[in-house]
Parts: structure tokens; C-alpha cells; sequence
């Protein structure tokens, strides 16, 4: 029988440069919550279309004199009263907002404050990101653990039904990322967050003019990409999340933490 | 039984983050309220402005548009029709008798009317105004250039931030320390499109848009483009007006800065 063995997993650069991302990430998608606030709307183009948006947050009066949250996707209205667009407390004040105060930073109305919080932590982001992204390349870290194989690729449906039957690879399948994780994490890596960075900076005057090449189709549309992947990378942190949780969750957390990761054996026929 | 201790390791786990996202909330929001974080989260600002500043040449020009992209409402935003009496008087009549004035470290103050910063140079310019609440519109803007006027007034060699003090009081206290500022750096003073405008798409100013001049930074802000401009100064710093922060959104906290 094949024994339990413990390996090193991840390096110290993965470990320290993953907790500062969860850090700024955060810090990042409560302030920018706070920052949308401020305009909770989206647009298309240049500038805004006041009278279309393609999303809108806000409090719309109902018959009588009911004041309801709602939230408008391409011209359908749905009631999100209480969570997005308004909620109205004990007293019966209606507080119009887009998220609510409670996810926000700070945690009430202060535009200034959501600011600063989020452009420190978008330098934080930016240096940590540069560290990984370098080191991640000159060490061969992306070529060696994140760059699926071509057999890995050809084997993507089976990976795909064994997820969601929530079986994880054991034995020496477990010492490498499966081709999931591998996709995840690259496109998480290359694509999201560097696209969080672009559009972030398309939406600035001063880098307007310094390139006005990149700014990817107007900086109404670059606030609309820039939610539109922060949300993305909100749907990958819940996964990753739930996968922690359900495929050993000491382990996976003290692999991050220490590095060190124990592989279950391969289960034997009987 | 190992079910049984996941379950209660999960749970465990559940308890523990919540009660870790609530601290961090709650501890986030004090450490807003605290000075030293401030001044750390401030630090950002500075970098911001220096990579900006050594990304952008001092001449590059925001980006300008054509009449078909032009908003077909423009909004209006802070003060729209500001309620001091002085102002009102001079709109009540055109701002016929209105002067604008220039003065501070110059050689040659000045007191122009609006004929006669019609009858100077201008320049017409088609931009995007950007909100630090994340909405943009696109309008038309004629106006003087800065440049010319601090050419004709003479800024004197330790002149370092030219000051625009406006009519609007957005708390309407009636006192003239809470009326709207705002101050830029020479770089920005001298910039080609930094124009003080009194006609918007074609039309003069309105009175919602600053009337009857309106200061235009166009690789910045809008909240750097003070409306209802009645007094230009040149100063050697900032730090002793008013709030001290140069203007009247950065004495509330927002970034002198707002390339961004």
C-alpha cells in the first residue's frame, strides 16, 4: 500500500504574494463598491448615456408613495429592494445607493475615503502582481505549473465531469494542479487582473492623454469591463473558495501557509 | 467520525470568517477615521501624480472629439445657481460690468471684462469632462488660454500654484470662506488646452455650467474645473488657504491631484 507523503507544494513567493492579493483584493472590491456608489450606473462608449444605461442602481418610486430598490439590466427592471438600488430602515428613511453600506469602505457614503483606500491598494496590487508575474516567469513556476499540456487539454471533459462529481485526484495526480486549476489560474493571472489594472487606468484623464490607444473603447466602457471582471473575479474567489473547503481544507490552507501539502494515497482495488 | 469533525471544522471555519470580515469592516472604518492612515494612504497620491506626471509630456493633449459625439445634454453638477448677491446682480445683467481679476505674485495685475477676454486669442475645444463620480460628457468649450493671461499679467519668478476663487458656496453659508476654489500647478496652468471658457457648444456659458467663466483642466478632474471663476491668483504655496489642501473638494479630502 502507497503511503501518506507530505510535499513541498508551494514556494514561499506563491504563498506570500497569494495572502497579499486576498488583502488588496478586498480592500480593492470594498472601496470600488464605494467608488461605484457614487455613480451607480454603467455605460457604453465615450460618456454616458444618462437616459440608457446598461446597468443602473437606484430607488424608483412605486404606486403610492412606496419607495422600492431596483436594479436595471439592459432596460429590465428587477426589484432588488433592500440589497441593491435602496433599502429604507425602521424609520422609513430611503437610503438610495447601489450596494449596500455594509459591503462597502468605508461603510458609509464618503467618495474621498473609498478613493484613497483603493488607489493605495491598487499601487500594493500592482507591485505584488509585478512580483508574482516576474518571478513567476523567471523561475519557470508558469511554464512548469501553470501551462496545461496538449494531453492535458485533449483530457478537459473527463476533468470536468470528475469536478463536478466533486472527486478529487489523489496519489501522484494530486502533486500538480489538474488542467482546471491550471485554466482558472492562468486566466485569473493573465487575463482578469491584468485587465482590472487596464481598465482601472483607462478610466483616468492623465493616462487618457499619455495613451489614448489604450483605452479600450472609452472610459465608459472601461468602467463597465472594469465591473464586469471585478464581478468575474468574485465568481472565481467563491469557487476556489468551495473548493477549498470541500477537497481538505487543512491541508490546502497549510499548503498555502507553510507550503507543505500531504498527498492521500491512490486508493487501491480491492 | 471523520464526517462529523469536517462538519464541525466547516462550521467552525464559517463562524471564524464572519466573525474575521466583520472585525476587519468595523476595523477598516475606524482606521479610516485615523490620521496616520490618512497621511499613508495619502502617499499614493504623490506616486500617482509623479508616474503620471513622468508618463505625460506636459504638452499631451486630451483627447478631443468630434461635433457628433457631442452630449446631447451636458450635465451640470455642484452649484448650479449660486445665491450670492453680488453674483446674482452681475448675472441679472449679463455680466456686463463683470471683471475678472488677476493678481497675487504678477508684475501686471489685471481687471479684464468679458469683451475683452473675448477679444483675446481663444481656443475652441471638443472634450470629455470626467466626474469623480464615474459619469463623463462630451462638450465644446471656447474660452481664453491661461498661458495668455499669466503672459500678460506677468507671473512673477517664485509663483509656483495659480488659485481661482469662485462665486458658488455649496454649503450656502454666505461666508467667504466656504465659497468653491481650486488651484493648479504650472504645468497644468501653461497647458495648451487649460483654457478659462465662456461659451459652451456654441452658446455663451450658462449660469448651470459657471457662467460666465469656467476654468478647463482637461487631463484631470471635473471638480478641478472651477465654475463661476471671479479672482485669479498666483501663489508660492497652497498649504496656507483656506482648508490648506488647495480646493475646496481637497479640504474635504478628495486628491489635489485627480489625473485618476
Amino acid at each position: 500500500m502507497e503511503k501518506r507523503e507530505v510535499i513541498y507544494r508551494h514556494s514561499g513567493t506563491v504563498r506570500i504574494t497569494h495572502w497579499i492579493n486576498v488583502l488588496v483584493l478586498l480592500v480593492l472590491l470594498m472601496s470600488g463598491m464605494q467608488i461605484f456608489n457614487a455613480h451607480p450606473a454603467l455605460y457604453l462608449g465615450a460618456q454616458s448615456n444618462f437616459d440608457a444605461p446598461i446597468l443602473a442602481m437606484g430607488a424608483m418610486q412605486e404606486d403610492g408613495d412606496t419607495v422600492k430598490g431596483v436594479t436595471t439590466v439592459f432596460g429590465h427592471s428587477f426589484n432588488t429592494d433592500g440589497v441593491f438600488g435602496a433599502a429604507t430602515d425602521a424609520e422609513g428613511n430611503v437610503d438610495e445607493r447601489g450596494f449596500p453600506w455594509s459591503v462597502t469602505l468605508p461603510g458609509h457614503r464618503d467618495l474621498s475615503m473609498g478613493r484613497r483606500w483603493h488607489f493605495f491598494f491598487a499601487w500594493l496590487f500592482l507591485l505584488n502582481g509585478l512580483a508574482y508575474l516576474l518571478w513567476s516567469l523567471g523561475s519557470g513556476h508558469l511554464r512548469r505549473d501553470l501551462a496545461p499540456s496538449g494531453k492535458e487539454l485533449s483530457h478537459i471533459g473527463a476533468s470536468i465531469i470528475e469536478h463536478a462529481q466533486l472527486k478529487f485526484p489523489k496519489g501522484k495526480e494530486a502533486k500538480r494542479y489538474n488542467v482546471l486549476q491550471k485554466l482558472s489560474y492562468l486566466i485569473v493571472a493573465l487575463v482578469l487582473l491584468p485587465l482590472m489594472l487596464l481598465t482601472g487606468l483607462a478610466m483616468s484623464p492623465g493616462m487618457d492623454a499619455a495613451f489614448p490607444l489604450l483605452m479600450l473603447g472609452g472610459r465608459q466602457s472601461a468602467r463597465t469591463i472594469h465591473f464586469i471582471t471585478a464581478s468575474g473575479i468574485v465568481i472565481f474567489v467563491a469557487v476556489h473558495v468551495f473548493m477549498v473547503l470541500i477537497s481538505g481544507v487543512w491541508n490546502n490552507l497549510r499548503s498555502m501557509i507553510t507550503g507543505r501539502y500531504a498527498i492521500e494515497p491512490a486508493e487501491e482495488k480491492p | 467520525m471523520s464526517g462529523e469533525r469536517g462538519l464541525h471544522r466547516r462550521g467552525f471555519l464559517t463562524r471564524g470568517l464572519a466573525a474575521a470580515s466583520t472585525a476587519l469592516l468595523a476595523g477598516c472604518d475606524e482606521l479610516s477615521d485615523q490620521p496616520w492612515v490618512k497621511r499613508v494612504l495619502d502617499s499614493a497620491e504623490t506616486l500617482t501624480r509623479v508616474s503620471q506626471r513622468a508618463l505625460l509630456s506636459p504638452t499631451a493633449l486630451a483627447r478631443e472629439y468630434s461635433e457628433a459625439d457631442l452630449a446631447p445634454a451636458f450635465r451640470a453638477n455642484g452649484s448650479t445657481d449660486p445665491g450670492d448677491p453680488d453674483y446674482k446682480a452681475h448675472a441679472a445683467i449679463g455680466f456686463a460690468d463683470w471683471k475678472l481679476g488677476i493678481g497675487g505674485l504678477v508684475e501686471q495685475p489685471l481687471e479684464l471684462s468679458l469683451a475683452e477676454l473675448r477679444a483675446m486669442p481663444s481656443r475652441t475645444q471638443i472634450t470629455r469632462h470626467d466626474c469623480v463620480e464615474g459619469w463623463s460628457c462630451i462638450g465644446k468649450w471656447k474660452g481664453v488660454p491661461l498661458s495668455a493671461l499669466l503672459d500678460r499679467a506677468r507671473l512673477k519668478p517664485d509663483a509656483r500654484y495659480i488659485v481661482f476663487y469662485c462665486a458658488d458656496n455649496l454649503f450656502e453659508t454666505g461666508e467667504e470662506k466656504d465659497k468653491y476654489y481650486e488651484s493648479i500647478g504650472l504645468v497644468d496652468a501653461y497647458h495648451p488646452q487649460t483654457i478659462l471658457a465662456y461659451e459652451m457648444n456654441d452658446q455663451t456659458l450658462p449660469i448651470a455650467n459657471g457662467a460666465p467663466l469656467r476654468l478647463r483642466v482637461e487631463r484631470q478632474l471635473g471638480y478641478k474645473m472651477a465654475k463661476y471663476v471671479m479672482r485669479i491668483e498666483a501663489v508660492d504655496h497652497i498649504a496656507g488657504i483656506r482648508g490648506g489642501r488647495g480646493g475646496f473638494w481637497e479640504d474635504l479630502g478628495y486628491e489635489w491631484y485627480a489625473g485618476i
